[in-house]
């Protein structure tokens, strides 16, 4: 299965990331509906992304997460009643809420983001 | 199951259409009327005084109740009402603890207003369906099931002559039969009694969600004060309610965001901390059981004793092992908390579904604490029987278990005996008998079919008909204003007699919970301090039933920022996420101050209401001397150290060379007293008469002087 990887250690924080995601899947450039994070601390740069570990999966009390058959955890829409639990529980904090939204949103290993990445801090790999 | 001869037997008495609804800021501004007497449905629109006066929930349900009700009404005369409905928070998916339901009668068991607070889908599948609550009146000739599609608009009343009484199988039956199909089945909602309710005053509601996980209802209940019995007294068999579409957003909230971020804040408190502090979600309220047990508190052989050497076989070590495993579950949707516990193929061993396999909701801890400890039972297989047949058969688990407690008392005392039992060896410990009792309520028979009368009840005929001394029998008789005391041992707490007795509906805990912060913690050591715990939190609890929330995710799971708290008892933190929920759903623009005053305008109404019903008043606020101190030569001796000590240091009473009983009335004396004048501390802080009585100043105080309170209040003045 494909997921999206990290090496925070060569992260520049140029946020590209962040722009290509949102602007792939929500089509504006807007850090807070990106499905990854970059977060600057004092002398570290913290990656937020899903590793796709599915811990969320059982968190659904309405079956609206799912892996689907490359392996990816997959939100339906159609089913979820926009309780974020998923969103306090994901160990990885990579599971996002935008106000705009009444659903979550999160990786689904798409790569566009890896492909802006300046230094290869995040990169697409089969596991 | 054959769904569709059930079905094809229903007989439509009445259909009624709307116009789907909309929900602006958690109200959607109409009430529904159902009259199952002479079939009349119609609606009502939702005024500001109610919003501003009563916001919702239970508040609305008193409202209505006062209004149609007299000072004459009878539980079970037609005019009385049962009265539904969640709350301008409710059906919110973000914050745990937001689907509950808010039912509102006047009791079979204590002759006034009872009120109870219950999960299930039920409140904001309503609210879905285009109302803020539903009042049911009049009395059906036969059974009917009323059924609400919130999708379509309808609402049918039908005649409904062939499915089970009993919950776990009607509530089954009714899921099938209005789903349209598998997928639809989330979308349903049933609310049922059972047979038991038919015959005793302690019937409840079940009010079921579907589980889409196992594929099987659940079913969550409205325990207390017997509200199943004026259900079924009404001939209602069940409310189905259906709408498909749920969505986090469909209160139409002012400041949805707000919602969610305060909702996710709690989410990630709980995923970081339950595990370490209360496990709800590991094993539910269940987890408190050796808790009490260790400090004294676990109701055993009627309230006689706060502990058992066999409190190990039912704690909740052992139930965490009975219980499925790896799916936590809320009562609504977005519950992280999610204390919802169901032991799976659960073989039953008596009674009519014996052998059968079935899905226990629970086990609680009020259930272990009722069902088993205070009767002397600990064998967790025999507290899940007995919860599963109380559910089913719709039988307020803690009525049963204080009621049974009593019984067993008696009966070891001699004021019963096998003779009156028909057979029954009712000692403390005896399961088969206690499961008897209970299968004779469900079939209205026997010496079970009395015992469902609950304890009030049974006082008066031990001592009228049997010879029972009326003294030692309200002394240990486990009941005030005639609800059942709930399953904590308040004898050691001043505080928690207080949290019992000076309540509007009957010592259930849901007022206050102050045993530790009072007996553990010595943190309110004068009776200013414990009037303050005595106002404060019966005012904050309350606000949980105006809005359809549940208390647990308010203190069973503690905040980081708590540590730094100067009152750590309130928990501000999440005070201030209720605040801030209640504005982000509503636009208004509360403070946690103006919180407490929302509450105590229901609060005082509730008071004058019970008032108005005959009840109300100081005499009405006593406690039985069990509640308060040893009864018994056999109680003093088992906290004998305790006991002497306490009459030396506090009583001034000198304890060497006296005997026993000599003891006891010193402490008794010193007890009740103790008792008085904290009830004269909590109605000044009140702002009541030392009688009980709100002053008329206080309520214009808090702007609960409708002309209708006043009324009421000017006779008792
Ligand atoms: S969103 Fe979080 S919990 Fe879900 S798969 Fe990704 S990392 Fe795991
Ligand atoms: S927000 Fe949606 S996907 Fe996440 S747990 Fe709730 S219902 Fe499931
Ligand atoms: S804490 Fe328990 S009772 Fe309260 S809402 Fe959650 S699941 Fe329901």
């Amino acid at each position: 299965m494909k997921v999206l990887k990290r090496k925070p250690e060569l992260c520049i924080a140029c946020h590209a990331c962040e722009s290509a995601c949102s602007n792939t899947w929500f089509k504006e450039d807007n850090a807070d509906k990106s499905c990854i994070k970059i977060k600057e601390e004092a002398n570290k740069n913290v990656i937020l992304s899903c590793t796709q570990c599915g811990e969320c999966i059982s968190i659904c009390q309405v079956e609206a997460i799912s892996r689907d058959k490359n392996g990816i955890v997959r939100i339906n829409k159609n089913a979820c009643v926009g309780c974020f639990m998923c969103v306090g529980f994901c160990p990885e904090l990579a599971m996002f809420m935008h106000d705009e939204y009444i659903e979550p949103f999160k990786c689904v290993a798409c790569g566009q983001c890896a492909k802006q990445c300046p230094t290869n801090a995040i990169y697409i790999e089969q596991e | 199951m054959n769904i569709e001869k059930l079905k094809s037997a229903h007989k439509l008495l009445c259909e009624y259409k709307y116009e789907l609804g909309k929900i602006e800021k958690g109200y959607t501004n109409r009430t529904l009327y159902i009259n199952v007497g002479d079939n009349t449905i119609s609606e009502k629109p939702v005024t500001q005084l109610m919003k501003d006066k009563f916001i919702g929930g239970k508040g609305f349900g008193l409202y209505y109740l006062w209004h149609a009700v007299t000072p004459k009404t009878k539980w079970n005369d037609p005019e009385n009402e049962i009265v539904i409905g969640s709350g301008p928070i409710g059906g919110i998916t973000q914050y745990p603890g937001a689907g509950k339901s808010l039912v509102c009668s006047i009791s079979p068991l204590t002759g006034m207003p009872i009120d109870s607070n219950v999960g299930g889908y039920f409140g904001p599948l309503l609210k879905f369906s285009g109302f803020d609550a539903l009042e049911l009146q009049g009395k059906a000739d036969k059974d009917v099931i009323i059924f609400i599609d919130g999708n379509k608009g309808t609402i049918t009343i039908e005649e409904a002559p062939e499915e089970a009484i009993d919950s776990h199988v009607l509530g089954e039956q009714l899921t099938e039969m209005y789903a349209e199909n598998e997928e639809d089945k989330r979308n349903i909602s049933v609310v049922s009694a059972g047979s038991a309710a038919n015959h005793a005053y302690m019937g409840l509601l079940n009010f079921t969600f579907y589980d889409v996980r196992r594929k099987q209802i659940r079913l969550k209940q409205a325990g207390r004060g017997g509200i199943g019995t004026v259900f079924r007294d009404k001939h209602i068999k069940a409310l189905v309610i259906r709408f498909a579409g749920v969505k986090g957003n469909l209160n139409n909230a002012d400041d949805q965001g707000k919602i969610n971020r305060t909702g996710i804040k709690l989410h990630k408190e709980i995923h970081d901390f339950d595990a370490q502090q209360c496990r709800m979600r590991q094993v539910g309220t269940a987890n408190i059981i050796e808790v009490m047990d260790q400090y004294d508190l676990l109701p055993t052989h009627n309230y006689k004793f706060g502990a058992h050497p066999d409190t190990h076989k039912i704690s909740s070590k052992v139930f965490t092992g009975m219980i499925t495993q790896n799916t936590p579950d809320g009562c609504w949707y977005g519950c992280s908390l999610s204390c919802a516990k169901a032991v799976d193929h659960f073989e039953l061993r008596t009674g009519p579904y014996k052998g059968q396999k079935v899905i226990v909701d629970g086990p609680e801890y009020e259930n272990a604490a009722g069902l088993g400890s205070n009767c002397g039972i600990f064998d967790p297989h025999d507290v899940l029987e007995l919860n599963f047949y109380c559910d089913t058969y719709a039988i307020d688990t803690i009525s049963y278990g204080t009621m049974t407690a009593f019984v067993m008392e008696c009966y070891e005392n001699g004021i019963i005996n096998k003779e009156i039992t028909g057979g029954l060896e009712l000692n403390f410990g005896n399961a088969d008998a206690s499961l008897e009792m209970l299968h004779q309520m469900a079939r209205g028979e026997g010496f079970g079919k009395l015992a469902g009368l609950g304890v009030r009840n049974l006082k008066r005929i031990f001592a009228e008909q049997y010879g029972g001394d009326p003294v030692f029998l309200n002394d240990i008789g486990m009941e005030q204003k005639g609800l059942e005391f709930s399953e904590y041992m308040p004898k050691e707490s001043l505080a928690q007699q207080g949290g019992y007795g000076l309540t509007n509906k009957g010592p259930q805990h849901d007022e206050a919970w102050l045993i530790f912060m009072d007996m553990v913690n010595n943190q309110i050591p004068t009776f200013e301090d414990k009037a303050e715990a005595l106002h404060y939190f019966p005012m904050f609890r309350t606000w949980f039933g105006l809005n359809g929330l549940c208390k647990l995710p308010w203190n069973d799971i503690i905040p980081a920022s708590n540590k730094h708290s100067n009152e750590p008892a309130k928990i501000p933190e999440h005070v201030q996420n209720y605040v801030d929920i209640f504005n982000g759903v509503t636009g208004k623009n509360i403070d946690k101050e103006q919180l407490i005053v929302q509450s105590e305008r229901v609060y005082n109404f509730q008071r004058i209401f019970n008032i108005r019903m005959g009840y109300g008043k100081r005499i009405h606020d006593a406690i039985p001397y069990r509640a308060m101190g040893p009864v018994t030569v056999e109680e003093y001796l088992s906290r004998a150290d305790r006991y002497d000590g306490q009459l030396k240091e506090l009583v001034g009473f000198n304890p060497e060379g006296k005997t026993t009983e000599e003891k006891m009335a010193a402490l008794r004396s010193y007890r009740e007293d103790q008792y008085q004048k904290l009830t004269d501390a909590v109605y000044k802080r009140r702002g009541w008469t030392m009688d009980g009585v709100p002053t008329i100043e206080h309520l214009q105080a808090i702007g609960m002087d409708l002309p209708e309170v006043i009324e009421v209040v000017k006779n008792h003045l």
